[in-house]
């Protein structure tokens, strides 16, 4: 409802000048009335809707996937669902310190960060090839063919995903650390790609000599784009870490929560459901697990990110 | 050898039509293609200020922060553009980013121009080129054309208000231009194939067409001499031009010729007919003169003296003999100054009351046209043996159940009359040798009749002609002027 729609009509309607003099202030209320009125009920009628945010830790750049997703979520919730995709992992970790975002899909370094600092808490764990773990790769280029160890990469150009990846960021320090090299001179330069599949871009055009990435991006883009990580060689796979896990941002009331939740691990009940967990190449959302995460955390206190 | 200046006009215009228009379209065709070319560089040169600038915009921030794969995406993308785009034929080979220690900050072939490679050791074209921006500056984009090199480069400086944070390097191949401008070649040879196709046989037609005209005219002029020759039919070349007023005088020309011809043998004709006529009659005087005493002393021989039979019938012999000379010498000297009575209208039907009967032996179908009103001052006698001379020569030369025709009236002052037959024809030389004595085309007579004909109508200052009125009829012509017999 339109105020100013009320309002007027009332003006145009004055029978004559005496009448519109004798009830000046009575016409001043009721249109100060009316105009409460109509705010309040545009008030009501805007339902907030669920923000979800999209980190470049999936599959944020499949935006036909991620409209039909959304679409299956507000239909389930039976509320609107808003998805928000950034380009690298610190606009997300923004918005959910700033309460912008109910939900979101993050990669483990903000998870871990931001649940350290009380920002969020775990809501799913997506299950990936029977497990909720993930791993990170050593990738060169495909014809870099004497490369064995991460090790001999020293002196040569390395893509980092972005400062809050754990796989594409953590991961490499803290390996050189651990073998008694420094991060910071190991490498003739590194550069930020913010994200992991441009890592496998760049390394498969031979910008970068190496990356570490994320096992499910370069699997998911082995069997979608065949091409790109065909000129690509891994050369080491890690131990697993718990998967990048969907997160709810703190101040999100229970049923809130409970109600996302829900409909996440019920995806794979639902025929629809089962159908986008495929697209998505999940199994399933799994019930969540904070205890899968400890040795995210530590590698990260390790380097010095937490 | 033949040298082409000698050769026919049929080839020599049509060659040289053809050669004129196809230098044409060559010289045509020559010019536009170098302006094509001309217009290809500078638009590579527009083209590549243009990338470069838009370029430039984005790198300047990227490289600010020193930001390796934003660089890489932004020049990564318009070489991957250009290449998907197959219709823009103008192909970046490599784009380079350097720095202003000419280090390599991202390439769009990486594996080829590694990051951090100094761009003096990507290879010898390099290092020229390195040298060359080493030397010189500019805010504008810069077209580098290195000796020796298979490629075009082009540098615009990425730089905003002062602050140079590098270079942009924009590596074209040297043959760019050749894709596009060989489609160019190739509508060009379309079009100028199209062109010659019309062109070519157009000129060839219009030089046949000239030229054949001037080939018959040549043939002609050369058979003169030997031969008559055609004459030319100049409506068919249709044209009021020069050629056809050549035609019209050519015809023109052969017509006063053969007209010349006609009458010098008409001339040689009427004298050699004139000459035998003389000799003829001075011959037939000196017979008769001496043929009358012999024949009054014969007579008187006969008369006067007692001869035995046997002698009067040689006599009898010698006196018949003389007779047929005198009566042939008689027939020679035509005499046609004797007094006559002038001719009237019943002696035109007097004459084919004695020919009817001998046309209807033959079943001849006789047209009679007399146009005479009153009578004539012409001496009958000699007019009315013109008249049976001919037509018994008429009824004689006609087939059975042929046509004559006769035909009599005065025009323009002159008696002219006509008679005309069906049946045998004359040839030309035989009409020539018509009215000579002793005609070998006589039939039964001694042949004098048309010479006697002949010499009667030139003694009355008149002309007889004969000849073919169509295919299958001879007709014979007198004229003679009336009142005025010479």
């Amino acid at each position: 409802m339109n105020p100013s729609c009320n309002r007027i009509p009332a003006f145009q309607s004055l029978p004559n000048r005496d009448l519109w003099k004798r009830g000046k202030s009575f016409w001043l209320w009721l249109g100060l009335f009316l105009l409460f009125m109509s705010a309040q009920a545009g008030a009501q009628q805007v339902v907030q809707p669920i923000r979800m945010g999209i980190t470049p830790a999936i599959v944020h750049d499949q935006y036909e996937l991620l409209i039909e997703w959304r679409v299956y979520l507000q239909e389930k919730l039976g509320t609107p669902v808003e998805f928000v995709s950034r380009d690298s992992y610190r606009e997300t970790i923004d918005l959910l310190k700033r309460k912008k975002l109910d939900f979101a899909w993050v990669s483990s370094f903000p998870y871990v960060y931001l649940e350290h600092n009380r920002r969020v808490r775990l809501l799913v764990t997506p299950v990936y090839q029977g497990r909720p773990y993930y791993r990170a790769y050593l990738i060169v280029p495909a014809t870099d063919l004497d490369t064995r160890s991460f090790l001999q990469l020293k002196g040569k150009v390395f893509a980092y995903a972005d400062f809050y990846s754990f796989t594409g960021y953590v991961v490499p320090r803290y390996q050189l650390q651990q073998a008694g090299e420094d991060p910071a001179n190991f490498f003739r330069k590194t550069f930020f790609t913010w994200g992991h599949r441009k890592v496998i871009e760049a390394v498969a055009h031979g910008l970068a000599d190496g990356g570490m990435v994320d096992s499910f991006v370069w699997d998911t883009l082995a069997q979608v784009r065949k091409n790109i990580t065909d000129r690509t060689r891994i050369v080491s796979k890690t131990q697993e870490f718990g998967f990048p896990p969907i997160v709810a941002q703190t101040s999100v009331d229970k049923d809130k929560f409970a109600a996302m939740q829900r409909v996440l691990i019920e995806m794979e009940h639902d025929p629809e459901g089962a159908k986008l967990l495929k697209q998505l190449r999940l199994d399933r959302f799994g019930l969540p697990a904070p205890e899968r995460y400890l040795e995210v955390g530590q590698m990260m206190q390790a380097v010095g990110d937490l | 050898m033949t040298s082409f200046l000698d050769l026919s006009f049929r080839h020599k215009i049509p060659i040289w039509g053809g050669l004129l228009i196809i230098i044409t379209a060559l010289a045509v065709s020559g010019s536009l293609v170098r302006e094509a070319y001309e217009e290809l560089q500078e638009d590579l040169l527009i083209d590549a200020e243009t990338l470069g600038q838009s370029l430039t915009v984005n790198l300047f921030p990227a490289m600010l922060h020193d930001d390796t794969w934003r660089t890489f995406e932004i020049i990564r993308a318009s070489i991957d553009y250009v290449k998907a785009d197959d219709s823009n034929t103008v192909k970046l080979e490599t784009i380079l980013v350097v720095d202003n220690a000419l280090q390599v900050v991202a390439s769009a072939h990486p594996k080829v121009a590694p990051v951090l490679t100094d761009l003096r050791r990507i290879g010898p074209e390099y290092a020229d080129l390195a040298e060359w921006l080493a030397q010189t500056s500019g805010e504008e984009t810069r077209e580098i054309i290195l000796p020796h090199s298979k490629h075009l480069f082009f540098a615009t400086p990425i730089s905003r208000e002062g602050l140079h944070l590098g270079t942009l390097i924009m590596v074209y191949p040297e043959d760019v231009f050749w894709p596009r401008f060989a489609q160019i070649l190739w509508h060009g040879l379309l079009a100028g194939v199209f062109v010659l196709a019309i062109l070519i046989p157009l000129n060839w037609y219009w030089g046949r067409r000239l030229t054949i005209p001037l080939v018959q005219l040549t043939e002609r002029m050369g058979e003169m001499g030997k031969k008559w020759p055609e004459s030319l039919n100049y409506k068919d070349y249709g044209h009021n031009d020069e050629l056809g007023r050549l035609f019209e005088a050519y015809n023109l020309m052969l017509q006063e010729r053969k007209t010349k011809e006609a009458l010098e043998m008409q001339i040689v004709q009427s004298e050699r007919l004139a000459a035998v006529g003389q000799l003829a009659a001075g011959i037939a005087h000196e017979i008769n003169n001496p043929l009358s005493g012999m024949l009054t002393a014969i007579d008187t021989l006969k008369c006067h003296s007692d001869v035995n039979p046997q002698t009067m019938k040689t006599i009898t012999l010698i006196e018949r003999g003389l007779g047929q000379i005198k009566e042939t010498v008689g027939a020679l000297l035509v005499e046609a100054k004797l007094k006559s009575r002038d001719l009237v209208t019943q002696d035109i039907e007097d004459v084919l009351t004695l020919i009817t009967p001998m046309a209807s032996k033959k079943a001849l179908h006789v047209s009679w046209h007399n146009s005479l009103s009153e009578g004539i001052p012409l001496p009958a006698t000699f007019v009315r043996q013109i008249m049976i001379n001919l037509l018994l020569n008429a009824v004689q030369a006609a087939d059975q159940q042929g046509e004559v025709a006769f035909d009599i009236g005065v025009t323009d002052g002159k008696l002219r009359l006509s008679v005309t037959n069906s049946g045998k024809m004359l040839s030309a030389e035989q009409i020539t040798h018509l009215f000579e004595p002793f005609s070998p085309l006589s039939e039964g007579g001694h042949g004098l009749g048309l010479w006697v004909t002949y010499q009667i109508v030139h003694q009355f200052g008149g002309h007889i002609v004969a000849e073919r009125k169509s295919s299958d009829h001879m007709r014979f012509t007198v004229d003679i002027p009336i009142g005025d017999a010479a």
